[in-house]
């Protein structure tokens, strides 16, 4: 366990200048000069009333046209904004048989209502929705930077991008002018640290213009891999730097770069305290204050957030036995004390904001200054990093045995600047380090890469060979799923093996925490509509630790509560980490604490005080079960969306080899004779994995049950049509589907 | 009533606790702080009660827990 503080490098945030870095803007006259304008278009732009432009913009980059849509009062009832619009538009612009690189798949993005008011922290969210290369179903992700709120407040509450160009384009939205226009733009090169601060400069009208610019780019990495990821930026305006925050999960990057975008640019007005014209701007200011006096008397007792990020739970979930190591296999490592928060505490730039939109006081979006890049086409420049949050150390870095904070730098510039997931690329780096480890992997096999876990300079190269659409790069980059197939078409393992610690479902690459010990959380991942994040619920803790959750009822409660109440911060362009980072000094009082009762009220405050219209604790509910519902269908229609998708990899259930067993034996063998009822003794590790796993599986299997039966769905995870009536959403298309399903 | 499940058994009362239903040895003058720290319990946002009294999160170095007490210390949730 890691409870001691580490010997931080000699360079400390303190001896380190934070404007200091490579400028990239060399040449901008002569990439400006190349472009050529192929569509202008002018528009009247527009401020949003109680949180809505009631239009919304559609970008067909094959017919090159650019049209602007209706948003209709049947789409806020039933969508709200957001992650619900975008599920929308994708479905009526797609059919059952659309793949991710046809044309008609679309990348949306829509802000929300509430995005955009700076009374309260985490207001400034972005939603991306499209069909995933790595899945073949919807994704969404929740993404700060400043695109989204920015694009509201030039007039629109989404934009969606359909169709492919023949060239390399740039889609620029410039509020202030009233003008879309479409650029070719042949020579900027595609990395995000480099052109969002090239497009940054070029579309802004001077340097005090800078920060009413936002850039959306991907980069390399998304041109040749399926875990493409987007990077939103931001404006920084101490770092002078453009900032990056990632919609990270399904590969959205790459269905971008296969539409040849280079870059979505939007330039709005300058941010004021009203843009939104909510309908009662004190209702919200009341209670941001209240909140932003718990953040500035609380965070450094709780959670830390504005020194460390989300980098301070990496020695908690070191010490309870919860972070991934060497592909989930373990949970904690005596070297997790070198990528732990106090390393971060000392690389973040200290005593700046980070807020990654405004008037966020939580400001968590560290970024660690003067990292000299030590591989690849930018080596020894210097950067400023954005992170690493926990995910990125937990996955970067200990899942794959690196327990190495400069590495873990370098890892995270470049799945970055790539546009590479770091989460997905974590997850699958750690299988292939496995299947080194097992043989299932050679340097034969490798084209010469060393995957032995630890390996930081192996896993580079292969993040490079990925950019550079070469040698075993590529294939690791298709995503655990296609992998396990390629391997097994070729003889190189048992699939049985491989199926059992690819630690993916849905195609989707599992985030950093280990389930195997609660199976909560094991649905709270596998029963995901997207696939294996943990935006929709982290029970664990809950139910391992505070043992909360005893029945499959109370678990089946907890999974049809916290996904719906979570997918809500989606459907209104919020942050989710100021819901329970942070919590008031009375919490602990309350009757049902996890939910932080305080913070719910607020949100149900700043949602009424925007839109006007009374939303309360069940409303939140009554909204996200909608568009929950929906998209369960969208998968069904794709033809999935069953209990067949949601059956989870062995891995993250119990303990697939010997030596996994045998880590936690005296766990397991308590486990076998208290509940499973069978006497360990005398028995073989292999006879107590099988044992173990039948009942586990067996378990896994009730726990379905019972979530299904909460959410109103069919055994076979089919929402009923007695379901769909009760949430207001049977559409005839809808009800028909479930209807053929069974539902 | 039953008893409670998470309480030790009679015969231990005098040398054990129980922490969300496991059983910890006891010593005079524990504190909640010396349980958290026997249990490994590093994360900061916790509820904590003795014997169903809460104990402020300022209280933890100061607070003695007796001998068979129950324990409970809810975890919270933060993160990603
Ligand atoms: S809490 Fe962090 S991630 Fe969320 S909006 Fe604020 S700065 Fe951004």
């Amino acid at each position: 366990m890691s409870t001691s503080p580490a010997t931080d490098s000699p360079t400390t945030s303190t001896a380190r200048d934070y404007t200091v870095r490579t400028s990239y803007t060399q040449g901008l006259e002569e990439m400006r000069a190349a472009h050529k304008v192929l569509l202008e278009v002018p528009f009247t732009p527009s401020e949003p009333e109680r949180g809505y432009n009631m239009r919304s913009l559609h970008v067909d980059l094959t017919a090159m046209k650019v049209t602007e849509k209706k948003v209709t009062q049947q789409m806020k009832d039933i969508f709200v904004g957001g992650r619900g619009f975008g599920l929308w538009y994708l479905w009526n612009a797609t059919t059952p048989a659309t793949r991710w690189n046809d044309p008609e798949n679309e990348i949306v993005i829509a802000p929300g209502p509430i995005a955009g008011i700076t009374q309260y922290p985490g207001t400034g969210k972005s939603l991306v929705v499209s069909i995933s290369p790595l899945t073949d179903i919807p994704i969404d992700c929740n993404v700060g930077g400043y695109y989204g709120p920015l694009l509201k407040f030039c007039g629109f509450d989404a934009i969606e991008i359909q169709g492919k160009a023949a060239a390399e384009v740039v889609v620029v939205v410039d509020g202030p002018r009233g003008v879309i226009r479409i650029e070719e733009c042949p020579l900027e090169p595609p990395d995000s640290h480099v052109l969002s601060e090239i497009f940054t400069h070029m579309y802004a009208t001077g340097p005090e213009d800078y920060k009413n610019v936002s850039v959306v780019s991907a980069g390399k990495g998304s041109d040749h891999s399926y875990i493409g990821c987007l990077n939103f930026s931001f404006w920084d305006l101490r770092r002078k730097a453009a900032r990056l925050k990632q919609a990270g999960r399904g590969g959205v990057g790459t269905v971008f770069r296969d539409k040849k975008l280079k870059a979505l640019v939007v330039r709005g007005p300058v941010i004021k305290a009203d843009l939104n014209h909510v309908a009662d701007r004190a209702r919200i200011q009341k209670v941001g204050s209240v909140i932003n006096k718990e953040i500035h008397d609380l965070d450094s007792s709780q959670c830390n957030m504005r020194r460390q990020g989300t980098a301070h739970l990496v020695e908690v979930m070191d010490a309870y036995d919860l972070l991934p190591v060497k592909n989930f296999q373990y949970g904690n490592h005596p070297d997790t004390k070198n990528i732990a928060s106090w390393v971060w505490d000392k690389r973040f730039t200290q005593g700046i904001p980070d807020g990654c939109w405004y008037g966020c006081t939580m400001s968590c979006s560290k970024g660690a200054d003067g990292h000299v890049v030590k591989t690849g086409p930018y080596k020894g420049d210097v950067v400023t990093v954005d992170g690493p949050e926990y995910e990125n150390a937990a996955g970067l870095a200990a899942n794959c045995g690196i327990f190495d904070p400069d590495w873990l730098l370098e890892s995270n510039f470049y799945c970055d600047t790539y546009g590479v997931d770091t989460i997905s690329f974590g997850t699958l780096c750690a299988f292939v380090m496995e299947c080194w480890q097992r043989g299932i992997l050679n340097a034969e096999r490798t084209g010469g890469l060393d995957l032995t876990w630890g390996n930081a300079e192996a896993q580079m190269e292969m993040l490079h060979q990925m950019a550079r659409g070469e040698g075993f790069g590529v294939i690791a980059g298709k995503g655990i799923r296609q992998m396990k197939r390629i391997f097994a078409e070729n003889g190189w393992g048992d699939p049985k093996l491989m199926n059992d610690i690819g630690m993916e479902v849905k195609g989707l690459e599992y985030s950093q925490y280990q389930s195997k010990e609660s199976l909560a959380q094991q649905g709270g991942y596998a029963l995901t509509n997207k696939g294996p994040q943990h935006d929709e619920a982290w029970l664990i803790f809950m139910d391992m630790v505070n043992k909360h959750l005893p029945t499959f009822e109370a678990k089946a409660e907890a999974l049809h509560y916290f996904p719906l109440f979570r997918t809500w911060f989606g459907l209104n362009g919020l942050c989710k980490l100021p819901w329970n980072d942070i919590e008031p000094a009375n919490n602990a009082e309350q009757a049902e604490p996890a939910k932080v009762p305080e913070h719910v009220h607020n949100y149900c405050e700043i949602a009424s005080g925007v839109t006007g219209i009374e939303v309360t604790k069940e409303k939140i509910i009554e909204q996200s079960e909608k568009v929950y519902n929906f998209q369960r269908i969208f998968n069904l229609r794709r033809g999935y969306g069953k209990r067949e998708h949601d059956w989870p990899p062995y891995r993250s259930v119990g303990p697939v080899t010997v030596e996994e067993y045998e880590s936690r034996a005296e766990r397991y063998d308590k486990q076998m004779r208290e509940e499973i009822g069978v006497d360990p003794e005398g028995k073989t590790t292999e006879e107590k994995i099988a044992i173990t796993r039948q009942y586990r599986e067996d378990r896994y299997s009730k726990l379905c049950d019972a979530v299904y039966k909460r959410r109103g769905w069919t055994t076979d995870g089919v929402p009923t049509v007695a379901t769909l009536e009760k949430l207001g959403i049977a559409l005839p298309e809808l009800v028909e589907l479930v209807k053929q399903h069974g539902g | 009533m039953g008893a409670d499940p998470g309480a030790p058994p009679a015969a231990d009362r005098d040398t054990r606790l129980a922490v969300n239903g496991e059983p910890l040895d006891w010593r005079e003058g524990m504190t909640v702080r010396d349980v958290l720290q026997a249990k490994n319990y590093v994360f900061k946002l916790l509820i904590v009660t003795v014997n169903g009294t809460l104990v402020p999160r300022g209280s933890y170095d100061d607070f003695v827990v007796p001998a068979g007490a129950d324990v409970k210390v809810v975890h919270l949730i933060s993160g990603g």
